[in-house]
This record gives C-alpha cells, sequence and structure tokens, in this order.
C-alpha cells in the first residue's frame, strides 16, 4: 500500500537528494566556475568565489589556440560510430543469448563482463602495438574498433536485459508467419525493444564521449577526440587550470546537453525491467 | 490439405522424457482436440508438429512428406497462441498481413486477403487500431486473422481462449467451430477445458504423463471410456468411481456411474447432502454416502434437496466396470 508521506518528510527527503545531486555535480560546477576565472583566481588560496575575477579570455584563448571543430567532429564520429558498431554486432549477440540460449550462455556473459574488470593498462603495450602494425594507429576507425570493443559487453548486457523481457511467443509466432532470423530480429524484436536500444544507445555514446585512456594512448593529432583536446591543456610547464577548466567545459558541453534532453529515456532504459 | 501423421515421436528435455513414444494419424479438415491435465505434454506435442520444438526422435509426416527437420515457416502450419503473441507495434492490419509480407506476397492481394478475413472476424472497423487498443476478443480474433490470411494447410490453437472470460470463452468456441465449418481446413486445438473439447471436436486425443489415453469421438470417449483415467477426465461433473464392496457386486474393481446416471428418490444409498447448485436447467448436487464417499448427482430442471437433506439414491443408468489395472472391461 502507498505511504503518504508528510510534509516534514518530504522537506527533509528533498533536502537530502539535492544534498547528494549537488555533491555529485560539484566538480563539474567547480570546473565550469574555474573556467570563467583568472588564472590566477583560479590558483588562488584560499579559493576565491565571491570575489574572483571573471572573465571569458580562457574560452576565447582556447578556442583560437586549437581546432575544436575538429576534436568535436572526430568525437562525433567515433562516440557514434563505435556505439552503432557495437550494436550490429550486440542485437543478434543479445537476441541469441536472449532466445536460444546454450549451456554456457550465463558463463559467457560473465566471461564477458569479467574483461570489463580488468585493468586497461595491462593490455595497452599489445593494442598500441597491434594497432601501429595494422596501420589503425591515429585513425578513426581504429578508435571506433577500439571503443566498439570496450563497450560492447556493457551493450551485449543491457541488450540482452531488454530482450529477455520480451515475450518468447511474439517470436515464435512471427517464425510461424514466416520470419527467418533477421526478419524476426528487424521487424519483431527491434522494434519492440526500440526504447531499450536507444537508452543503450545514448549510455554508449556516452561511455565513448568520456573514454580518455584508449582515445589519447592510440591517437595524436588526426583522430583526437575531445577527451584528447582536454589533455592537450596540460603542458610539460604547469597546468593552466582556468584554460583547462575552460577545454573540459567545451568538451563536455555537447554530451551535457545531449544528456539533459534524453534523461528520462535514459532513467526508464537503466530502470526496464526492474519492476514489472 | 492438411493430413498430419506422428510415427513414434519421442521428446525429452534432458533426462526426463515429456513424451515418450506418441503415434498418431490425423485427417484432412478434422477437428482434432488434445485435451489432459496441466503437464501431460499436450502443449509439447503441439509445438512438435509446429516446429518450435524438435524431437528427439521420430517423424511427422504432413501432407505425406516428412516435415520433422522443417523450420516453423516451412511447414505451412499456422498458430494461434494463448496470450495472443501479437504484434504491439503493428496495427491490426500489419499483424494481418504480416505472414504475407514475410511469403513476399503481391501487395493488392495481400491487401485483398486482410480484408476478407477482416471481414469473415468483424476487424474492419479496427483495422487501423494497435493490439493495446483491443479488447480480449478482438485481440484473439486478430491472432485467428493472422493464421487463416496464410490458408495454412492446418490451424493449432494453443489453449487460445484461456484469457478470455467465461461469456467471451463460449461466444469465441462458437466462432471457432463456425470457422472449421466454413473453412473446412485442419484444426488442432489444445485445452485442459473438457467442456471446450467436447463442443468443438470430431475427435478428442485424451493426453496423460505425455501418453495418449485414447482417441475418439466425443461421445465415444464419454460413453466408453477405455480406462479410468479417460472415465474421470472426460465429464462435467466427472464420474463417480466406486471400489470396494459395491463394485465387487458387478465383478469389477471399480465401477463409474455418470452424475446423471444417478437418482434421487428411493434407492440403496443413503446420504447427506453437501454442496447444492441449483442452475434451473440442471441442479447439481453432492451427496456424503457412507462407504462410498462424495457422490456427484445431476438431475434435469429444479431437485428439490438442499444442503444438510438425507436423501436416498440409486443407480438408473450405465455402470462403468474396470479391472484392477483401471482398464474397462467388457
Amino acid at each position: 500500500m502507498a505511504r503518504a508521506a508528510s510534509p516534514r518528510r518530504r522537506l527533509l527527503t528533498t533536502l537530502a537528494a539535492w544534498f547528494v545531486a549537488l555533491l555529485i555535480f560539484f566538480p563539474v560546477l567547480w570546473m565550469i566556475l574555474t573556467s570563467f576565472k583568472t588564472e590566477a583566481s583560479a590558483v588562488a588560496s584560499p579559493p576565491e568565489l565571491l570575489g574572483a575575477s571573471w572573465t571569458l579570455e580562457n574560452y576565447v584563448e582556447v578556442w583560437s589556440r586549437s581546432d575544436y571543430p575538429r576534436f568535436f567532429w572526430n568525437s562525433v564520429v567515433i562516440s557514434v560510430g563505435s556505439t552503432l558498431l557495437g550494436l550490429a554486432i550486440a542485437i543478434p549477440s543479445a537476441w541469441a543469448m536472449a532466445f536460444v540460449p546454450g549451456k554456457r550462455t550465463k558463463d559467457l556473459l560473465m566471461w564477458m563482463l569479467s574483461t570489463k574488470m580488468m585493468p586497461a593498462v595491462a593490455v595497452m603495450i599489445p593494442i598500441y602495438l597491434l594497432f601501429q602494425q595494422l596501420g589503425l594507429f591515429d585513425t578513426k576507425i581504429g578508435l571506433i574498433l577500439a571503443l566498439m570493443l570496450m563497450n560492447l559487453p556493457i551493450i551485449i548486457w543491457m541488450l540482452y536485459t531488454y530482450f529477455k523481457e520480451i515475450p518468447g511467443e511474439i517470436l515464435e509466432a512471427a517464425r510461424m508467419d514466416g520470419a527467418g532470423m533477421w526478419s524476426e530480429i528487424a521487424y519483431v524484436l527491434t522494434p519492440m525493444a526500440l526504447p531499450g536500444i536507444a537508452s543503450t544507445m545514448l549510455l554508449n555514446i556516452i561511455l565513448a564521449w568520456n573514454e580518455a585512456f584508449w582515445t589519447i594512448v592510440l591517437t595524436t593529432t588526426k583522430a583526437a577526440p575531445l577527451s584528447a583536446f582536454i589533455a592537450s591543456f596540460s603542458a610539460p610547464q604547469g597546468l593552466f587550470y582556468a584554460k583547462l577548466s575552460a577545454a573540459s567545459a567545451m568538451a563536455i558541453m555537447p554530451i551535457l546537453i545531449l544528456g539533459w534532453f534524453s534523461q528520462k529515456q535514459l532513467v526508464r532504459g537503466l530502470t526496464f525491467g526492474a519492476v514489472k | 490439405m492438411g493430413q498430419i501423421t506422428l510415427k513414434s515421436v519421442r521428446k525429452s528435455f534432458g533426462e526426463v522424457d515429456v513424451i515418450p513414444s506418441i503415434d498418431l494419424a490425423i485427417d484432412d479438415g478434422e477437428f482434432v482436440v488434445f485435451v489432459g491435465p496441466s503437464g501431460c505434454g499436450k502443449s509439447t506435442l503441439l509445438r512438435l508438429i509446429a516446429g518450435l520444438e524438435d524431437t528427439t526422435s521420430g517423424t511427422i509426416e504432413i501432407d505425406g512428406k516428412d516435415a520433422t527437420a522443417l523450420p516453423p515457416a516451412k511447414r505451412g502450419l499456422a498458430m494461434v497462441f494463448q496470450s495472443y503473441a501479437l504484434y504491439p507495434h503493428m496495427t491490426v492490419k500489419k499483424n494481418i498481413g504480416f505472414p504475407l509480407k514475410m511469403a513476399g506476397m503481391d501487395p493488392a492481394e495481400a491487401e485483398k486477403r486482410i480484408q476478407r478475413a477482416a471481414s469473415v472476424l468483424n476487424l474492419t472497423n479496427y483495422l487501423e487500431r494497435k493490439p493495446g487498443q483491443l479488447s480480449g476478443g478482438q485481440r484473439q480474433r486478430v491472432a485467428i486473422g493472422r493464421a487463416i490470411v496464410r490458408e495454412p494447410a492446418a490451424f493449432l490453437f494453443d489453449e487460445p481462449l484461456s484469457n478470455l472470460d467465461a461469456a467471451l470463452r463460449v461466444g469465441m468456441r462458437q466462432e471457432i467451430s463456425e470457422l472449421h465449418q466454413s473453412l473446412k481446413t485442419t484444426m488442432i486445438y489444445v485445452t485442459h477445458d473438457q467442456v471446450e473439447a467436447m463442443t468443438m471436436a470430431d475427435k478428442i486425443v485424451v493426453l496423460n504423463a505425455g501418453r495418449i489415453e485414447q482417441v475418439g469421438s466425443p461421445l465415444t470417449l464419454y460413453h466408453t471410456p477405455k480406462n479410468i483415467f479417460v472415465a474421470g477426465f472426460i465429464g462435467s461433473p466427472r464420474m463417480n468411481l466406486i471400489e470396494g464392496p459395491e463394485a465387487a457386486k458387478h465383478n469389477a474393481h471399480t465401477i463409474g456411474i455418470r452424475p446423471e446416471h444417478i437418482t434421487v428418490g428411493d434407492g440403496p444409498w443413503e446420504g447427506v447432502v453437501g454442496l447444492s447448485e441449483h442452475l434451473g436447467s440442471d441442479s447439481f448436487i453432492k451427496v456424503d454416502v457412507p462407504g462410498l464417499g462424495i457422490i456427484n448427482v445431476r438431475g434435469a430442471g429444479e431437485l428439490n434437496v438442499h444442503h444438510g437433506d438425507r436423501i436416498k439414491l440409486a443407480p438408473a443408468g450405465k455402470i462403468h466396470r474396470f479391472d484392477a489395472n483401471g482398464m474397462a472391461m467388457a
């Protein structure tokens, strides 16, 4: 039975929610504030807030010193490309695991997940050398492949969970109606799992967009996305916090906006199947 | 054509033999009902015929051709599922037209067939709606529509009415029977409801623990059950099965008497009325008779007996005799 919350209880819950949200968002907020300060004000101790000198200079300088549109475009191509390629592989894989499971399907799923536990740095050297040998180093295709492989376990897991929610009888009906495996996936499964596929897509675009380790290791200039763009502002001479913050803000802004507009879809997708 | 023959069909899941071995012949145009208690293997048998499950051994022939290894789509059969299994993202029209699209049929011909099916099933006004906007009965009609447009060799129904309320179930039962009479296509229908089986079937296949107990017309099964299982399963209320001295009087281990073959008034058995149901057209009463147990009685019209009354009963009709193995005796 639903329990009606008292106004006092509701106020406390709201305050607690705001506190947690601010705690999580604080680093991002601090970074955005720093991006509008002068370098001197950014490193002042104790930190300045109200008395800081505010400026747009950092954005102007970051924009003029670097080719932001190119980094942005690389980020779009790599994150969207790796997600679409991942989906193309994961949809039939998750279909097979959800609807025609074998004896070892669960083990396979756990094994795939376990690869996410492995520290990326452990395979850095072989992958770096492999990319150089295959001519994939500093190419968008190379990064698309690397990020797709990195996120594939998550894509398959998420889709597997969504697909398990689809009644098997509907797919059997499609089979009786003459649909082969591909028709079944294209005409019945995919449209029915579209909300789940959409949230998987969004989450993976965000993950790929934010990926820093592999994008920095496997690129130099041509294919570098926005995560490498941020790193380029940490110079050997030292860190320029205000400029670094401006570069970071510019790098995360597109994905932050995408996340903001798709938050309903994301939350719905991530909690899909949690409650029947 | 829609002749289906099962030869020594066996299905096991791991170590468990769900269907030990079944031989069955279904003639073209027959309405065959598989009936039995839950878990007796009737749905599995239907799924084996449909091709949704692989047989462990044995062969399934459709129109004389071995179809054992054929995928579901190549068997020329259509199936109506218990949950309707409609495509929720498609309109009624697209649901009905889906098998035709998969068959690559010319859109004009497909449209004709969809309209014809919709008109037969009274769905013409709902073609642009999605399944979520339909009632249970309408959804069931769409599922049937999707099956009939293909003009299959046989229809397979897997407990299609169990999600409907009682009134709708009776209506749909009649519609399916009428559809069978007009299409004259083979229909195989799975149900655990023996009333559905009795009212719809040309031939009933009674299953128990994966084995066929008896095959025959509804009245053959009713009047001459081969064993105690069939005797107890077919007929509502169920047949009274009596063991002990009363059975011994008839040189049998067990005797069976249908509830309508017992009269109230005078007779050798005396007991107290427990539950009594008065439907107007019929009266159903349960009488606790010492030494015999609970005896079901069905009387035509209104029987003037009520809970707690002490009454006398007499067998007045056919007495079925069964041996110690539960098999019917001549």
